[in-house]
């Protein structure tokens, strides 16, 4: 029973994951907290992993949950393949009619109005993902909110000022790291 | 062909940090410019392709750039290539993840990079609001959406799917009132 809920949430996941890795944080998030498969804590912190290993957030969470969830490779193994089956049969079924499909949908009102439309949502989702995470377990005290204006201020500031300094600080591995460390140093 | 595939997803796969849109200058580099499987202009076709279509954006141009290259058995290299790393060393990380939350020092950091991790999630919205050329009025959709999610606890599904079902009507009707009249 479990496996077979484990498979249709990645499956559902990775159907209506529009727009790229951040999009799919917030359909990812409700699925394990509806069925209690991670805490929101626990959530963050494998955001973070994310952050700092190789590969895709979709496919790093997907086997994360499957394992913790189950706690059997074969989870990870199912939520991996639930999470990519969706775009196999999508993508193939694009590929098998890319000719006809670029005949006919580049410059289609229907499909171009969608698509401008879904890109507007999707940063509706990514905001979600952030409030949803603004909670006492990951903001425990102000310092946090000391640690997260930092870090939302490099991230912003090369669209500020672009240079080759500004590019650096930006990176997101490089802020963990720093958060990590001024973690320690303040909490340790 | 499969070994050809599974070994350059693999390698973009175990290079890149910070998810799939990170992955295609690389993919390009290997692709389309040293291997020359698929040319310049096909390449950023995919990468529309890709992006519209729904699932992770690494996965659908390694399934697409699979099937043009080596059909069935290039799907199966491409993508096993692009999704074993990230699979392995996640599952590493979450068969020894739980011991080593207990280490006081790996809390500690972690206290820290919570917020964080927030910060990097919502600091691109600016950016996201900017290329997406969003107006007050546009402004709107994500703002319900965020809302509808957050406060209402409302599946991000329905919000994706009421969004094509809503174009789609608004088309629709527009089309067919300046047909009548």
């Amino acid at each position: 029973m479990l496996y077979l809920q484990l498979f249709i949430s990645f499956f559902k996941i990775g159907l209506f994951g529009f727009g790229g890795g951040l999009a799919i944080l917030s359909l990812i998030q409700m699925e394990v907290e509806q069925h209690g498969w991670m805490s929101q804590q626990e959530f963050v912190d494998i955001v973070a992993v994310s952050q700092v290993t190789p590969g895709p957030i979709g496919i790093n969470c997907a086997t994360y949950v499957g394992y913790t969830a189950t706690g059997s490779v074969w989870g990870s193994v199912l939520t991996t393949f639930a999470i990519v089956l969706p775009s196999l049969i999508i993508m193939l079924a694009v590929c098998k009619a890319y000719f006809w499909l670029n005949r006919r949908f580049q410059g289609n009102p229907y499909f171009e109005q969608t698509l401008r439309m879904l890109r507007f949502t999707v940063i509706g989702l990514i905001a979600a993902a952030a409030l949803m995470l603004i909670k006492p377990a990951n903001f425990i005290d102000s310092t946090s909110w000391i640690i997260f204006a930092a870090v939302a201020f490099f991230t912003v500031l090369p669209n500020l000022y672009q240079n080759k300094v500004t590019k650096i600080i930006s990176h997101p591995i490089l802020l963990i790291i720093i958060a990590g460390i001024a973690g320690y140093c303040i909490y340790g | 062909m499969f070994f050809q595939l599974f070994w350059t997803y693999l390698k973009i796969g175990t290079f890149t940090l910070g998810g799939g849109y990170a992955m295609l200058p690389l993919i390009q580099r290997e692709v389309v410019d040293r291997k020359g499987w698929i040319d310049e202009e096909e390449f950023l076709n995919m990468i529309a392709l890709a992006q519209a279509a729904p699932g992770l954006i690494a996965v659908n141009s390694a399934i697409f750039i699979g099937w043009r290259v080596g059909g069935w058995k290039g799907v199966c290299g491409a993508v096993l290539g692009a999704v074993l790393p990230s699979f392995c060393i996640i599952l590493a990380i979450a068969m020894v993840f739980s011991e080593w939350k207990e280490l006081p020092a790996v809390e500690a950091a972690f206290k820290g990079i919570r917020p964080a991790v927030v910060a990097l999630i919502a600091a691109p919205l600016v950016k996201m609001a900017k290329t997406a050329k969003i107006s007050w009025l546009t402004a709107l959709i994500p703002i319900s959406a965020a809302l509808l999610i957050w406060l209402g606890h409302v599946n991000p599904v329905w919000i994706i799917i009421a969004t094509v079902v809503l174009t789609l009507v608004t088309i629709y009707l527009r089309e067919r009132t300046t047909r009548n009249s």
